[in-house]
């Protein structure tokens, strides 16, 4: 199917295009001013917005990422998704309701409410944008590669489609449009996964243990055929039941759930999410259904991993004599084909093809937000923009950020999107956590010590990623790599809070004072919402 | 937006003064906390037990090739889901009329 031109699977995104267009061309006569833009008119219920949270998360990385990492090390697989969910708790104790009750359309909002607003803007814009061009430039290398594979259309003409696509949505639906288009692809989404897994137990008998055994049958056999003797065919398709090879040491594993977990509690397209509904009552609804769907997805992609195994791995014309996959991660993809045909098929790639540009969309809503809320509203002007023009340049950033996303897309087509995305994930678990967890839950916090600590955190987690192999052995070639490890979160997370820690105690300006005292009064806000009402209607 | 402080003053002052935000404070942060620390607890033993025994997780249970990560991996996921679910029934239940009470309590 490589390459080959798929026509059912694109009448079936044309009709997710043509529909999810109608809906930015409705969504466009609703945005009329920054807060629509921003933040829908902060008119989404809780259900609404836990879909779209669930559509903003899932990824095409995940669903596909994962799944065939399930495919190739079995339990491995789930490791990753546990890590991916089990921030979500952690969002919903600590921080949605103190977002929505102190923000309006950005978390920089928050993490400055009490703050010198230029320095800790500034701040939260440039680690804004870090996070968000490196997660784009790995949905769109991701997207590029699924659409040329899936599609048999070329990388650069998919990289420019997503680009056009996410655009229009956002340029003219704003925050309206990709609510809708995340929440129709989180609804396809589950729906195609629940299809994929309940198909695949209903081959044993709904029978997880049969599912097992088959699979780990198969993993054997590979084994033995490849020259193993029996007890060790044996073990090595037995050990696709438990952790193996994926994390080697204990650092680099730990580090691992540091990102996945605080990560996800610091990237701005999550974050800004939850100033999409009317209360805080609402934003804690909203993280419950969120959880729900997510881990029920995780559980169901655990099912199709396996499923893949069994259905996939035995079939030449997909994997090769070592049972690796011919097309690298498209397990779920050919788990399709093998349980619905070719139509199914189509539906799936599809599906998958909406799931990317539901995530390009808020991401670059968020981008353009920092820049037009943050840097331009706040900053430049200084709180004195109006709607019109803070919509205008919000709107021409969106036009920046999609050739940019074009542009880098075409320029790392053979980057390691999971790289990519852990890197994104360790930048927000260093920069934007620390920030948002101390200066909502510690008095002594100060502008100074935010904008230090939380530049601390990003700048170490850039130059370790740099200098680990990934970079420095991989890409720079050189012999050995200077960071021995390969995530850096547990290394640059505490560093971040410890400098905002010590430069906050240090700091004696007039300013840290002013910081302190503010401390009272926005705990009365974000514990009550008190002030916060209307706070999206102007 | 700058500086929403300036409004509000006087009304966030008397309600610091109130003995029932001072009681919402301590009883939900109390929870909140205690919920936190499960969900770390749960997943930073799951991800130690990685790190440093991987067989006690590959161990088989009942017989068959399922192994004990099996259910140690989706009861964490369940775990999340059951944890946010008894935060928003606390929360819905018990601090939102406290907090109703404290809104409408303090004059404009």
């Amino acid at each position: 199917m490589s390459g080959a031109t798929n026509w059912s699977a694109i009448g079936m995104f044309a009709i997710f295009v043509a529909f999810t267009l109608g809906i930015t061309a409705w969504a466009a006569r609703r945005t009329r001013t920054r807060a629509d833009f921003y933040a829908a008119g902060g008119g989404v219920s809780g259900f609404k917005n836990g879909l779209a949270i669930a559509g903003d998360y899932m990824s095409a990385a995940s669903f596909l990422g994962i799944s065939s990492q399930i495919f190739g090390f079995g339990y491995d697989g789930l490791i990753y998704s546990i890590g991916f969910l089990v921030g979500w708790p952690v969002i919903l104790f600590l921080m949605a309701e103190r977002l929505r009750n102190l923000g309006r359309y950005t978390f920089a909002d928050v993490a400055s409410f009490r703050f010198a607003q230029t320095p800790v803007r500034c701040f939260a814009a440039v680690s804004t944008l870090a996070v968000v061009l490196f997660y784009l430039i790995a949905q769109m290398v991701g997207a590029g590669q699924l659409i040329q594979l899936l599609f048999g259309l070329q990388y650069l003409y998919a990289v420019v489609i997503v680009g056009v696509l996410m655009t229009l949505y956002v340029l003219f639906g704003g925050m309206i449009a990709t609510t809708w288009v995340q929440i129709i692809k989180a609804v396809l989404l589950l729906g195609c996964a629940t299809f994929m897994a309940l198909a695949v137990l209903y081959q044993f008998g709904f029978s997880v243990e049969a599912l097992f055994a088959r699979a780990v049958q198969v993993k054997t056999d590979i084994a033995s055929a490849g020259g193993l003797g029996a007890d060790q065919a044996a073990a090595k398709g037995g050990s696709i039941m438990g952790p193996g090879t994926f994390l080697t040491d204990p650092v680099s594993a730990i580090s691992l759930g540091i990102a996945l977990m605080f990560g996800t509690a610091g990237l701005p397209h999550i974050l800004m999410r939850f100033f999409t509904v009317p209360d805080a009552r609402q934003a804690r609804i909203s993280v419950l259904w969120a959880t729900g769907w997510i881990g029920y997805f995780y559980i169901l992609t655990f099912i199709i991993g396996f499923g893949a195994i069994v259905l996939v791995g035995t079939n030449p014309a997909w994997v090769d004599a070592a049972g690796a996959l011919r097309s690298g991660n498209m397990a779920a993809i050919h788990l399709a084909e093998a349980i619905g045909g070719n139509l199914f098929l189509g539906f799936v790639s599809a599906v998958a093809f909406a799931t990317i540009l539901a995530v390009v969309a808020g991401l670059t809503l968020s981008g353009a937000s920092a820049v037009s809320h943050d840097l331009y509203a706040s900053v430049f002007r200084k709180g004195q923009a109006k709607s019109d023009e803070e919509l205008r340049v919000s709107r021409w950033t969106v036009v920046v950020l999609a050739l940019l996303a074009i542009g880098l897309g075409v320029a790392f087509e053979k980057i390691n999107v999971a790289f990519m995305v852990g890197l994104a994930f360790a930048l927000a678990a260093s920069g934007n956590f620390p920030v948002l967890i101390l200066s909502l839950f510690w008095k002594g916090c100060t502008t100074r010590g935010v904008v230090a600590g939380g530049t601390a955190g990003v700048v170490l987690a850039l130059v370790l990623t740099i200098l680990s192999k990934s970079i420095w052995v991989d890409i720079l070639h050189n012999p050995k790599p200077i960071f021995p490890y390969i995530y850096p979160a547990i290394f640059s997370m505490p560093v971040a809070f410890l400098t905002i820690w010590i430069v906050s105690l240090l700091d004696t300006s007039p300013r840290a004072a002013v910081d302190r005292k503010g401390y009272l009064h926005q705990r009365v806000r974000a514990e009550t919402g008190i002030g916060a009402d209307g706070a999206s209607a102007h | 937006m700058a500086e929403p402080e300036a409004d509000d003053s006087g009304r966030y002052d008397e309600v610091l003064a109130d003995p029932r935000y001072q009681r919402l404070v301590k009883r939900r942060g109390r929870f909140t906390w205690l919920l936190t620390a499960i969900m770390l607890a749960a997943y930073y033993g799951y991800i130690l037990l990685i790190a440093f025994d991987k067989e006690v997780l590959a161990r088989p249970i009942g017989g068959g090739v399922t192994s004990l990560g099996i259910p140690i991996g989706v009861g964490i996921i369940l775990l999340a889901i059951v944890l946010t679910g008894l935060y928003v029934r606390r929360a819905n239940k018990e601090y939102d009329p406290l907090v109703r009470a404290l809104r409408d309590g303090a004059p404009q």
